[in-house]
């Protein structure tokens, strides 16, 4: 049933499709560390209306498909003469979903920061710029460098759905491979030991990280 | 014009909220299953074998591991080869009670271990058969702590059905998409109430869970 010859002949063509896959997670994630940040402090801003509108968005976002929005982006953009490859929009709706998950991580970091932090940065007479840049993110954002690193896991995971915007990541290519030869066992069984190849040691890796960058107080008790 | 205009919205609207159903009765019964598989697996989790820990920790980190869209398109595409052939629905319900069931299993294991060791020594020294033990004093006291974890992952999990259109099943995005193709210049229209609905059967279940969690925190602080 199972062909080694066929897996090793097609092998090499998954790997070159699985660096789609790879520039798709690592953008994407960039993308929602950079947004999940800008949220978390659009929440906070004291102007009502933003705050309130950013939590309202947020939350829609990401009680929604990730599919649909990449179809959405996908197929409405065009309207708006926005063109763009499908790989751009693929990753623009990756980083735009896992945003909503990062801004939640990096409101935990923020809260975990005692409130005397502020009030030395607010004595020692701190722009709020200068606050955050050199007093609160510096101690919020390693704490929950472990949970980040869940979300960049899990987004990598996310990464077939592209396939249905056309790009041609790893799981498409073993669909287009599957087709061509009509044998679907092999391919997509390796697209799974792919994937898991790849998460799973990540994953040891989050939970020592988690281990390790526990505060001295937690350790404690 | 206006009124046209709303009464092909209204028009849109009532064929997405037929498609729906499929999406709905795709969520409770992958839902249910789940969550039968999570507490399975995550009792087993803690069984005193190692054999059966191991066994159980095969499959929830191989379903973690993998992708879920890579396990719908195994079961739909290999399994027939290998001689299971599953009809669409089917396959559905199977990859997403299988991948959600592996995820919630963890949450269940977390729960049952946060009840203090004292309460099934009590409980045995009551003289509690294993099966009064869990039902009187260990599950009452892990369900608590579990709800939370619970409720976000039946998010994951709607959310999740979405991927089932990506094998044909004609669920809500499904038709979405079919729909766009008969009438793109309703393109915009279409997503964004796709978009809404998913949120408001999010939203129903998270409601439903968030009432759970105070039904099981009744006087209790």
């Amino acid at each position: 049933m199972w062909s080694w010859s066929f897996t090793f002949k097609v092998l090499p063509k998954l790997l070159s499709a699985a660096k789609i896959t790879f520039i798709a997670t690592i953008l994407g994630f960039l993308l929602a560390s950079f947004l999940g940040l800008v949220w978390t402090l659009l929440k906070r801003t004291k102007i009502h209306w933003i705050s309130k509108s950013t939590t309202a968005i947020v939350e829609f976002i990401r009680r929604t498909p990730l599919l649909i929005q990449l179809f959405f982006l996908y197929y409405t953009l065009p309207n708006f003469n926005i063109r763009l490859p499908a790989l751009t929009v693929g990753i623009i709706g990756l980083g735009l979903h896992y945003s909503t998950y990062l801004s939640e991580v990096y409101r935990a970091g923020i809260e975990s920061v005692e409130k005397e932090q502020w009030e030395a940065a607010k004595s020692l007479n701190f722009t709020s710029y200068q606050t955050w840049t050199l007093v609160i993110l510096p101690q919020a954002i390693p704490p929950v460098i472990p949970m980040m690193g869940n979300y960049l896991i899990t987004l990598f995971k996310e990464t077939p759905l592209l396939a249905a915007i056309s790009v041609v990541e790893l799981l498409q290519e073993a669909k287009i491979i599957g087709s061509e030869y009509f044998q679907y066992l092999e391919v997509f069984t390796l697209v799974g030991v792919i994937f898991f190849i790849f998460s799973y040691p990540s994953s040891l890796l989050v939970q020592y990280l988690e281990i390790k960058f526990k505060s001295p107080a937690e350790k404690r008790i | 014009m206006g009124v046209i205009k709303i009464d092909k919205i209204l028009n849109i609207l009532l064929r997405l909220v037929e498609a729906s159903k499929v999406t709905i009765s795709l969520t409770v019964v992958a839902a249910l299953l789940a969550t039968l598989i999570a507490f399975i697996s995550g009792i087993l989790l803690l069984n005193r074998h190692k054999i059966i820990r191991v066994f159980v920790r095969t499959y929830v980190e191989i379903f973690r591991g993998t992708s879920l869209l890579v396990q719908l398109y195994w079961i739909y595409f290999v399994l027939p080869l290998l001689g299971l052939e599953l009809p669409k629905f089917t396959a559905g319900v199977v990859a997403i009670a299988l991948n959600y069931g592996a995820y919630s299993s963890e949450i269940v294991r977390s729960g049952f271990l946060s009840v203090p060791k004292e309460q099934t020594e009590a409980a045995k020294a009551l003289n509690f058969t294993p099966l009064q033990r869990m039902r009187y004093v260990l599950f009452p006291q892990a369900i608590r702590i579990m709800l939370p974890g619970l409720g976000n992952q039946i998010i994951e999990l709607i959310k999740g059905t979405a991927l089932v259109s990506l094998i044909g099943l004609e669920d809500l995005t499904y038709s979405g998409v079919i729909m766009r193709t008969n009438d793109i210049a309703d393109t915009f229209i279409i997503f964004i109430l796709i978009l809404l609905i998913y949120y408001a059967i999010s939203t129903i279940f998270a409601s439903g869970f968030r009432l759970l969690e105070k039904r099981v925190n009744v006087g209790r602080a």
